[in-house]
């Protein structure tokens, strides 16, 4: 599904990432855990196409085709979802008309007419009881004086909308109570088909309790310098990043 | 190019040689308030930028041009009733025409309005209704501050006059449609007076509609007054070609625990500037004035806005909002002033933009003049470019970037369209500006209301 090759990217001239190699395959989840700066994020805005960044080496091949050569809507439509580690604020554009324009776009890419609004209400219906989200959210401004939680809850409230094929879910754990983290899980979880998959970038194995990963990488430097099963999670939690660090001589 | 002592001696010969004109037909109230603003205008002139107030605005080219000026009613060769149909659906009111500034003469009966109510034109109620109209007429347009002002006052043949009796609340909105229509570049003066009497409410939509495609000159003024707890709106949409002067001056004053909504809208023209004063007269007065301007191409607009809180226990709201294109230019000037027993005052403003090129320019200045002790007083000013994290974000869930962008710029228009309470209008006003955000207006040839691309 998702192939990245020898990626190289750097902003203002100083590299972020040296060289990522990564292969993602229907039905799995993968779990790329490191310390700060290592270019978590970074790989995540890559890949959704955010143009603060440039990519001077490497390929990125997304259900074979040049990812890195699309915009950043058009690899949404083709089935991207990054989900913001800061979702932003957009006071004035509610999130009823934000939904129901991006979902239409999704079904004009694919040759289908605009769902009439009363099809619209029952499906946003439908997912925001998936999610676990509050109505009142989406009666309001998208985000717009959303607590942390809120905003994250919100970002898997679109992902269950526009059902992506690769989930991109940066920290979404960041900044979440444990009722929250159990809501923003659960609606992964529920979202997981065979057909899809979903990247999780995590500082913390806490996450990982409740969407097990079938893959973790560490990235660390730019570089994916380890890759096992979902123990590998479990030994960072233990020992820290510190040993991460000496092995790879810093 | 001619300067600005040429400019002003030819309306002094235009006063002097058309004087006998001027007094035709208008009271000696109105003759009268005419010699002491041509006497002010002759001290004043046209204001140049050396003039403080006018700093952003240069009227020396919208001056510099040889207008023709009507000093007399005259007749139209068509039914303006035929040629102009506002057709916003569900928008029921009460319209009323004027050709180039007058009271058009053929204008059909209202049949609609409360008992007491008197929708005309300024010359027939200063004749018909003297007692309402000397009460009112020139008591709240300063001549003595403003060159523009003294000059519409000294040539003011006509407008509009509406007044609402004590009590009578007019449900369905009056809406105003000054129809610009000439075979000759052309120079208006329009003077309107709005009477609302205590306890009334009523609310007024001005707007303009150019029929041909002559460089028009508009000079309005434009004096009202709100009695006690009376209720009043004022919706102004300034929707002109891009070879138009918009000069428009609003004066308002508030009596006791009135509550006075303005919105002004300006979607197109050449050149606008708004003058809009209030003065809140008396206590516990709620007023909020609101505006937007969206330009682009090398129009130019200047709000310029001055909330007086002559006594206590009174509250102004205030917002203008701009978006800014291509090589636009504009200014924002918004005075409060407390004054010494004012307290308990509460005043907020402010005024945003968004520029969305490198070459759109806009000045924006607070001023806030307090002398009470005990107020609350806010403002704020910003000018931004579009908001890249936001835009982004909307782009990252499969919106393309052009409707993103128009996305973003209705959201930030919408926060002044939102205050609007005539709900047709709303609407009407909000799908305007989405065609006119994606540029499917312009050099509009229709009024903004009836604009049927």
């Amino acid at each position: 599904m998702l192939s990245i090759k020898n990626l190289h990217v750097s902003i203002e001239g100083k590299d972020i990432l040296k060289g990522i190699n990564l292969d993602v395959k229907p039905g799995e989840v993968h779990a790329i855990m490191g310390p700060n700066g290592a270019g978590k994020s970074t790989l995540a805005s890559v890949l959704a196409g955010r143009d603060l960044y440039n990519v001077t080496e490497g390929e990125v091949l997304f259900q074979g085709k040049d990812l890195l050569d699309m915009e950043p809507e058009d690899r949404a439509k083709e089935g991207i979802f990054l989900g913001f580690q800061y979702p932003i604020e957009i006071p004035g554009v509610s999130t009823v008309n934000f939904m129901k324009t991006a979902v239409n776009e999704h079904r004009k890419y694919k040759g289908l007419d605009p769902l009439s609004a009363s099809d619209f209400l029952k499906l946003m219906r439908e997912k925001k009881s998936l999610v676990e989200i509050d109505s009142k959210l989406t009666n309001r401004s998208v985000n717009e004086g959303f607590s942390g939680g809120e905003k994250k809850k919100n970002e898997i409230f679109q992902m269950a909308m526009l059902e992506p094929k690769l989930a991109v879910l940066d920290e979404t754990d960041s900044g979440l109570d444990i009722d929250a983290l159990r809501v923003v899980a659960n609606g992964v979880n529920k979202l997981k088909t065979r057909d899809n998959a979903t990247i999780v970038i995590t500082h913390y194995q806490r996450l990982l309790d409740y969407i097990v990963p079938d893959v973790v990488h560490v990235l660390y430097d730019g570089r994916i310098v380890k890759t096992a099963g979902k123990e590998l999670a479990l030994e960072l939690e233990e020992k820290g990043y510190d040993w991460i660090k000496e092995e790879n001589g810093k | 190019m001619a300067d600005i002592n040429t400019i002003n001696k030819d309306f002094a010969d235009l006063f002097n040689q058309g004087n006998e004109l001027l007094l035709e037909g208008s009271s000696d109230v109105m003759n009268e308030t005419r010699k002491n603003a041509f006497q002010d205008f002759s001290k004043l002139g046209i204001p140049t930028r050396a003039n403080e107030n006018y700093k952003y605005t240069n009227l020396i080219p919208a001056f510099d041009h040889p207008y023709n000026v009507n000093l007399r009613y005259q007749n139209v060769d068509v039914d303006l009733n035929e040629i102009f149909q506002c057709d916003v659906p569900e928008l029921d009111t009460n319209m009323v025409l004027l050709t180039n500034g007058w009271y058009y003469g053929n204008n059909k009966e209202l049949t609609e309005l409360p008992k007491g109510v008197i929708v005309c034109g300024v010359q027939e109620a200063a004749e018909k209704y003297p007692e309402i109209f000397n009460a009112h007429y020139g008591k709240y347009a300063k001549t003595d501050e403003d060159g523009v002002v003294a000059l519409n006052t000294a040539l003011a043949k006509d407008g509009f006059f509406i007044y609402v009796p004590k009590g009578v609340v007019i449900e369905k909105p009056i809406q105003v449609v000054n129809l610009l229509r000439s075979d000759r570049d052309l120079m208006a003066t329009q003077r309107n007076l709005i009477v609302v009497e205590e306890n009334a409410q009523a609310k007024i939509i001005v707007c303009d509609h150019t029929l041909t495609h002559h460089k028009y000159l508009t000079n309005s003024v434009t004096e009202v007054n709100v009695a006690r707890n009376a209720i009043f709106d004022l919706y102004t949409l300034q929707n002109q070609h891009l070879n138009s002067v918009i000069l428009n001056s609003t004066f308002i004053r508030q009596e006791s625990n009135s509550n006075v909504l303005s919105n002004t809208i300006s979607l197109y023209g050449g050149t606008i500037r708004n003058n809009h004063h209030v003065i809140l007269d008396e206590e516990h007065c709620e007023n909020n004035t609101f505006g937007m301007y969206l330009m682009d191409r090398d129009q130019h607009v200047d709000n310029f806005t001055s909330i007086d809180h002559a006594k206590p226990n009174c509250l102004s709201n205030e917002h203008f909002k701009g978006v800014m294109d291509d090589q636009a230019s504009g200014a924002f000037a918004g005075r409060i002033f407390v004054r010494r027993d004012a307290q308990q005052t509460q005043a907020y403003q402010s005024n945003n933009n968004l520029l969305l090129s490198n070459d759109a320019v806009i000045n924006t200045k607070p001023q806030l003049v307090i002398d009470a002790d005990d107020v609350k007083c806010s403002h704020g000013a910003t000018v931004g470019q579009m908001d890249e994290d936001a835009l982004f974000y909307l782009r990252a869930r499969g919106i393309d970037e052009k409707e993103a962008r128009q996305m973003l710029m209705f959201a930030f228009a919408h926060e002044i369209i939102e205050k609007i309470r005539v709900e047709p209008l709303k609407e009407r006003i909000d799908e305007l500006v989405d065609k006119r955000l994606r540029g499917e207006i312009s050099k509009c040839n229709t009024c903004a209301i009836a604009c049927n691309h």
